[in-house]
C-alpha cells in the first residue's frame, strides 16, 4: 500500500457515491420477507398503514439510513484521527469515544433506564463518549505529544472496559446481562426512525466540525512542528477533531452498539487512491465507511433465517483478517 | 527596519538555561550563519524565532511588531522554518509535498492557482527536484528529500527563511547549489538564518556569522572577525595545526561547481 493509484479525485468520489447509492438501494430491497418496495412506497406516501408500508418506513428505511450514517461517521472519523495523530493505526476508538459511549450506554441499560426512556441509552452514550474524550485530553495535557495522547487513550479505554466488565459482573438479572451483551455486539437491525432522528443531530454536528480541517491535516504530514510554523493551531485542531469524533461516533454507536474496524480499515484501503493526501481522504473515507457498513449489514441478512449475526461481529470478523493482510503486505516494503 | 530583532532572549527547557540573554538581529537581504558547537543553543534560537518555543525573558520583534501580536497565519507567511530532520508521514508525491508550502497563502477552500503552480515549478527547477517530482517522498535519498523540504519552505516565499542544517545530508555539489540558492534568495530581497556546522561554507556564503556558545553570543560579525583563533579555541576547542597554513586559507572554500567544459578552457 505504498504506491499511489492514479485515479482522479473527482472520479473516485463519484464512483464511491454511486456505489453507496447502489448499496443503499439494495439494503432497502433485501430482507427476510420479500416486499414489493414500489407499492410499499406508494402506500407509505399515501398514508395507508399497510404492513408492507410499515416494513418499508419502520424497518428497512431506518436500518439503511442508520447503516449509511454510522458507516460514514466511522470512516470520516478514522481518517481524521489517523491524519491528526499521524498514525495509520489510529481509529475513532483510540481517544475513548467508542468505549466511553459503550460505558455510558451500559450504565443506562444496567439501571434499566433503557427500557424506561428511549432517549436514555443514546444520551448515556454521548455523555460517556464526551467525558471519556475529555478525560483523555486532560490526562495527556495541552502540550501532549502524539504518543502521550495515544497512551492516555489506551488507559481510558481500558478503564471504560473494566467498568463495563464490572457492571456485567454485578448485573442484577440475566436479562440485563443479555441486553448489555447484545447491545455491545453492535447491530443496525431493529431500530426505528425515532432512533435515526436521535442519532442525527450529534452526527451532523460532528461532521460539520470536521469540514475545513483538511488543510491542517495536510500540513501535519510534515510533522507537528513544521505544521505549527505553517499556521496550524495544533491544540485547536486537536480539540476540534476530538470533539467532533466524540459527538458523531458517540451518537452513532450509542444507537448501534460497537462496530469495530470500519474506522481503522476504510482509511487504510482508500489512502493510495487519494495520493495519500489526508484532506482528500476525509470525504473518500466517509463514503467508503458508508459503503462498507451498508454491505456488511446486507450480508447479515443473507444468513439463513434464524441465524442472527450482528453487524458489529461481522465487521470485526472481516476487518481483523483484512488488517492482518495489510500488515503483511506493507511489511514487504520495510524489509 | 529589521526583519527580526531580539533583545535579551532567554529560554529554559527542563529547568536548564539554553539561551541566556541573547541579542539577535536580521535585516532584509542578509544571510546570517549561526555557528557554534553541539548543544550551544543554535537550534533552540532558530525554534524560538520560528515560534516553536516560548521565551522566559526578552523581546522578539518581527518587522518591528512584537512577535506575539503577529497572527499565526501571517507569521507563517512571513517566516518559513526548515527543520533539521524533516520527514513526511505519508508517502505523498514530491510535487504535493512542495505544494503544501503555499498553504499559508491560501484560504481554507482556495485551490492553488496559476501563479502558485508557476512558482512551484520554478522552485522545483531551482532545487533540482524536477526529475523525481512524481515520486513518493519516502522513496527518495536523504539528499533528495532535503532538497524537496527546502523547496517546500521556499515556495512559501517567506520574508525570512530559517534553515536548520539544510546541507547536512547533501553531497558537495548540492551543498554548493543549496548555499548559492539561499544566497540568491537574499539577493532577491529575502533574508536567511542558516545553522551550519561546516565553517568553510559559513565563511564563504554568509554575510555575517553569529557564534553561539553556552546560550550566549560569543562573537558576531564578518567571518574574519568571528573565526579568530581565540574564538575557535573557546567555542569549538580547536586550533590550527602548525603546518596548516594561515587561518584565512583554512576557511577558503576550495570547490566550485563544474558546469561542463568552458569554451575559455585551453
Amino acid at each position: 500500500m505504498n504506491s499511489a493509484v492514479n485515479i482522479p479525485y473527482r472520479n473516485l468520489i463519484w464512483l464511491l457515491t454511486a456505489l453507496v447509492l447502489l448499496a443503499a438501494t439494495l439494503s432497502i430491497f433485501i430482507g427476510s420477507n420479500p416486499v414489493p418496495i414500489l407499492r410499499a412506497a406508494r402506500e407509505a406516501l399515501s398514508d395507508t398503514h399497510s404492513v408492507i408500508a410499515l416494513i418499508l418506513t419502520e424497518i428497512r428505511l431506518p436500518r439503511t439510513l442508520i447503516a449509511l450514517v454510522t458507516g460514514a461517521t466511522l470512516g470520516v472519523s478514522g481518517a481524521a484521527m489517523q491524519g491528526l495523530l499521524r498514525n495509520p493505526l489510529a481509529s475513532p476508538g483510540l481517544i475513548g469515544s467508542a468505549s466511553g459511549a459503550a460505558l455510558g450506554a451500559v450504565v443506562m441499560l444496567y439501571f434499566g433506564f433503557g427500557s424506561l426512556f428511549s432517549l436514555a441509552t443514546p444520551v448515556g452514550g454521548v455523555v460517556g463518549a464526551l467525558s471519556a474524550t475529555l478525560l483523555v485530553y486532560l490526562l495527556a495535557g495541552r502540550q501532549a505529544g502524539t504518543l502521550t495522547l495515544i497512551l492516555a487513550g489506551v488507559a481510558i479505554n481500558s478503564l471504560a472496559l473494566a467498568m463495563i466488565s464490572l457492571l456485567l459482573n454485578l448485573a442484577p438479572s440475566p436479562y440485563a446481562v443479555r441486553e448489555i451483551v447484545l447491545w455491545m455486539l453492535g447491530s443496525i437491525a431493529n431500530h426505528s426512525m425515532d432512533d435515526f432522528r436521535i442519532l442525527l443531530p450529534g452526527v451532523l454536528l460532528g461532521w460539520l466540525m470536521l469540514i475545513g480541517t483538511g488543510r491542517s491535516l495536510d500540513a501535519l504530514t510534515l510533522g507537528e512542528e513544521t505544521a505549527t510554523t505553517m499556521g496550524v493551531r495544533l491544540h485547536h485542531l486537536r480539540w476540534r477533531i476530538f470533539l467532533a469524533v466524540a459527538l458523531s461516533v458517540g451518537s452513532a454507536v450509542s444507537i448501534t452498539g460497537s462496530i469495530g474496524f470500519v474506522g481503522l480499515v476504510v482509511p487504510h484501503m482508500l489512502r493510495p487512491f487519494v495520493g495519500f493526501q489526508p484532506s482528500r481522504l476525509l470525504l473518500a473515507s466517509g463514503l467508503g465507511g458508508a459503503l462498507l457498513l451498508l454491505l456488511a449489514d446486507i450480508a447479515t441478512r443473507l444468513f439463513p433465517a434464524g441465524t442472527d449475526i450482528k453487524v458489529g461481529v461481522l465487521t470485526s470478523m472481516v476487518g481483523a483478517p483484512f488488517f492482518l493482510y495489510l500488515i503483511i503486505k506493507s511489511r514487504r516494503y520495510q524489509l | 527596519m529589521m526583519r527580526l530583532q531580539g533583545k535579551d532572549l532567554s529560554v529554559s527547557l527542563g529547568g536548564r538555561a539554553i539561551l541566556d540573554g541573547l541579542e539577535f538581529r536580521l535585516q532584509a537581504g542578509e544571510m546570517l550563519g549561526l555557528i557554534g558547537p553541539n548543544g550551544a543553543g543554535k537550534t533552540t534560537l532558530l525554534r524560538l524565532l520560528a515560534g516553536l518555543v516560548e521565551k522566559q525573558r526578552g523581546e522578539l520583534e518581527i518587522d518591528g511588531e512584537a512577535a506575539a501580536s503577529v497572527p499565526l497565519q501571517e507569521r507563517a507567511r512571513r517566516i518559513a522554518y526548515l527543520a533539521q530532520s524533516g520527514d513526511a508521514q505519508w508517502p505523498l508525491s514530491v510535487e504535493r509535498i512542495i505544494a503544501l508550502g503555499r498553504l499559508p497563502h491560501l484560504g481554507n477552500w482556495q485551490q492553488p492557482g496559476e501563479l502558485d503552480e508557476k512558482l512551484i515549478r520554478q522552485v522545483m527547477r531551482q532545487t533540482d527536484v524536477m526529475a523525481f517530482r512524481e515520486r513518493a517522498v519516502n522513496t527518495l535519498s536523504g539528499g533528495e528529500r532535503a532538497r524537496v523540504l527546502l523547496a517546500r519552505a521556499l515556495v512559501t516565499e517567506p520574508r525570512v527563511l530559517l534553515a536548520d542544517e539544510p546541507v547536512a545530508a547533501l553531497d558537495l555539489a548540492h551543498q554548493l547549489e543549496v548555499m548559492a540558492l539561499l544566497r540568491n534568495y537574499c539577493a532577491e530581497g529575502g533574508a536567511v538564518v542558516v545553522v551550519l556546522h561546516d565553517l568553510r561554507l559559513a565563511a564563504h556564503y554568509c554575510h555575517r556569522l553569529q557564534l553561539i556558545h553556552d546560550g550566549r553570543t560569543l562573537a558576531d560579525g564578518t567571518a574574519q572577525q568571528v573565526l579568530s583563533p581565540d574564538n575557535l579555541k573557546q567555542a569549538f576547542g580547536i586550533r590550527l595545526r602548525e603546518d596548516g597554513g594561515t587561518l584565512e586559507q583554512a576557511f577558503e572554500l576550495p570547490w566550485e561547481l563544474y558546469l561542463g567544459p568552458s569554451p575559455l578552457d585551453p
